[in-house]
């Protein structure tokens, strides 16, 4: 007994143990994945060990990143978001046809798709929380919408070439950066929202915003505004995805199906990092680590030969080993008399519990 | 003399929500009627009622899997893709040949089968909630599909074609197969043991275990069940077309559609309570919506805009009426157990 910590001991474990402990979770085990990952890819394409290569790499992969960390707001409150492929094209098309070739309209555009933004995650939100539509039919509604505006807008063909002085956000970054070499615009972009993000997650509005994802009761009966909790979640997702798309207006151009795919890709790489699905638990870096492992893991696909066409099936697998192998597990080990356990949380012993 | 309340008031509010359901689908067919006269044009023609009810049948045999799914407690997002790759690949083993209808309709329908039978066994079984195991089952089958196939494919053999076609006076003959399989369903909700296991299961999977019944068993052939419907709504879409295509589904958004047309029926999305009467009131709503805006001649994108206003509308009213209707499932705890199964029996 004195050797051993006690599950249920108060006093702070050290940072050695608690760090190491981590990796044995989802949310830590996740690092060795995406450094395992790195490690492979860099073996089938040796260039990418250049560190200005690497930050090219990251910079093209920053809006999924951005995207997942959005997700995560929405999904550790306990929703789920998935119009962000309709935002994300819904912004592209907007800034393409707005700006046009144009640059002093860069600010007011910007300043408009933010606007539209934050508009578009308070109305998922308020139908969400206050009209009580559960999230998935909410955003899965807002996004037949948005999209259907979309298309109609542009016809449904791409159309609209903001100037390149805007695109050169998502493209262009510091040259000769010491080091580094070259610095996308994008990777400033992603340190600086992650930042922000992993701010925000410290303070009440993070910690009220887990425990709203993992008991809305209490958290509500302890004097938190739970809806409003979680409809910032929303505005935080879809200015998320709003950033995404100046990212993408960069490289992909404008076209109204720019964001396909973008919302399971955000919600794969949240699941992979280790967030559970109901909410309440999971770390907001282990969800970016994730979004960087996965598309490190189609790089290599690509190398190996796999279409892309495969990649949406690959997500599929992924979330569903993801979420189905823990609970096998789990249920060995400790079998319970509920059969209805809720969505994917092998629950976590109190020693291990995770907290952003 | 709550829990009397309660057991004299459930079948009354159940039998009141499928009448709102259809009153709710007159004043729609009513409106839609006024709106197509003001544009000069009439909405009760031969034509338009057949267009009605072929769309009707589509979204109908999804719905019908929809709607067993629902009432166990679950849901299935893997239509859309299920849908599309029955119209693949009955189409793919046709080719065009009526000799070779029989083996494109089995290799369609067991495939959808089987892999409702792997979303069953993945939220009955490993017990992974049901949309997100759904959802990614779906997306599997959508990489397989945009990996193997590109644009249309096959050709449905004549006789399916033809089939398609027909109509006893103004009806399709795939309408009647739906509503057929409808009252198929209602019979097997109603009359046998897995149906009653399904609105138990859906209703508490905690007390439907505490009662003897393997949960697992109702979710496996619900779902099972929804991938069957799903297949056979392909092979409509293949008789109709006379192609099969990898996008149909989706583009159709029969997820989407099909489990608002449910919850407009008056079912209860979190399980145990609904009934395919209801859904099929909800899914005429959609057909009649999707009419009276193509007899408009309404853009088809904002056709979308429309229906995902209607769709969240349409939730948030029914999810505001549900509220307070739910509660008296809680009686005192003494009578609550009756009181639960005098609502399980209303609803059939």
């Amino acid at each position: 007994m004195t050797t051993s910590i006690s599950r249920y001991n108060t006093a702070p474990l050290p940072m050695r143990v608690r760090v190491l402990r981590s990796f044995a979770t989802p949310g830590g085990a996740i690092y060795l994945l995406l450094a395992a990952l790195l490690i492979a890819l860099i073996l089938y394409n040796p260039g990418l060990a250049a560190p200005d290569q690497l930050m090219r790499f990251i910079g093209r992969t920053a809006p999924v990143a951005i995207v997942a960390a959005g997700q995560y707001f929405v999904i550790v409150s306990g929703e789920l978001d998935l119009s962000m492929a309709a935002v994300i094209a819904a912004q592209v098309v907007l800034a393409g046809n707005l700006i046009g070739q144009n640059a002093a309209r860069i600010l007011p555009v910007v300043l408009l798709m933010i606007g539209l933004g934050a508009a578009v995650g308070l109305v998922n939100g308020v139908i969400t929380t206050l009209l009580k539509v559960p999230s998935f039919i909410a955003t899965l509604g807002t996004s037949l919408a948005i999209s259907g505006l979309t298309f109609y807008a542009t016809g449904g063909a791409p159309s609209g070439n903001p100037v390149n002085s805007f695109r050169a956000i998502g493209r262009d970054g510091f040259e000769n950066v010491p080091i580094l070499g070259f610095l996308p615009y994008s990777v400033v972009v992603l340190m600086a929202l992650v930042v922000l993000a992993a701010w925000l997650m410290r303070k009440p509005f993070g910690r009220t915003l887990i425990a709203a994802g993992d008991n809305p009761v209490a958290t509500s009966l302890s004097g938190a505004s739970v809806w409003w909790l979680r409809t910032r979640a929303f505005i935080l997702s879809s200015l998320a995805s709003t950033v995404a798309a100046v990212l993408l207006v960069g490289y992909a151009g404008v076209s109204p199906v720019v964001g396909d795919g973008y919302d399971f890709a955000a919600i794969t790489a949240v699941v992979l990092g280790g967030v559970a699905l109901s909410g309440g638990r999971g770390w907001l870096m282990s969800a970016v680590a994730a979004a960087f492992a996965l598309e490190v893991l189609f790089s290599l696909l690509s190398f190996v030969g796999v279409a892309s066409t495969w990649r949406p099936a690959v997500q599929g697998a992924i979330i569903l080993v993801a979420l189905g192998a823990p609970l096998i597990r789990w249920r060995r080990r400790a079998f319970s008399a509920s059969p209805g356990i809720p969505v994917a949380s092998p629950a976590p012993s109190p020693g291990e519990e995770v907290s952003a | 003399m709550r829990a009397s309340t309660a057991l004299g008031s459930a079948p009354r509010i159940f039998s009141s929500t499928t009448t709102i359901v259809y009153l709710v689908f007159f004043v729609v067919l009513l409106l839609s009627t006024v709106i197509a006269a003001s544009a000069g044009r009439s909405f009760f023609t031969q034509g338009n009622i057949s267009v009605l009810l072929t769309s009707t049948t589509v979204l109908g045999f999804v719905s019908i899997g929809q709607t067993l799914v629902i009432l166990v407690g679950s849901l299935d997002l893997s239509v859309p893709f299920l849908v599309s790759i029955a119209s693949v690949l009955s189409a793919g083993v046709m080719a065009g040949q009526s000799a070779n209808m029989a083996s494109g309709i089995a290799t369609a329908l067991i495939t959808t089968t089987l892999i409702g039978l792997v979303n069953g066994l993945l939220v009955g079984f490993v017990k992974i909630n049901g949309f997100i195991a759904t959802l990614s089952v779906g997306l599997i089958v959508s990489g397989y599909l945009f990996s193997n196939y590109r644009g249309s494919t096959g050709k449905a053999a004549p006789a399916l074609a033809s089939l398609g076609e027909a109509s006893i006076g103004f009806v399709p003959v795939m309408t009647i197969i739906m509503f057929l399989c409808l009252v198929a369903t209602v019979a097997l909700l109603a009359k046998t043991r897995v149906g009653l296991h399904i609105y138990a299961v859906g209703g508490d999977p905690a007390v439907a275990r505490m009662s003897g019944i393997h949960n697992a068993v109702p979710i496996i052939v619900t779902h099972s069940l929804s991938g069957l419907f799903a297949g056979i709504a392909g092979l409509v879409i293949v008789a109709r077309l006379g192609v099969g295509s990898p996008g149909v589904g989706e583009q159709g958004g029969y997820d989407l559609l099909s489990i608002a047309a449910v919850v407009l029926g008056g079912a209860v999305l979190a399980g145990g309570r609904g009934s395919l009467w209801g859904s099929l009131g909800g899914i005429l709503i959609f057909a009649t919506l999707d009419s009276v805006m193509g007899i408009m001649q309404l853009n088809p994108y904002l056709k979308d805009v429309v229906r995902g206003l209607i769709i969240i509308m349409a939730v948030a009213v029914y999810a505001r009426s549900s509220i307070p209707r739910t509660t008296f499932r809680f009686p005192v705890a003494s009578e609550g157990r009756r009181a639960s199964v005098s609502t399980a029996r209303g609803e059939l």
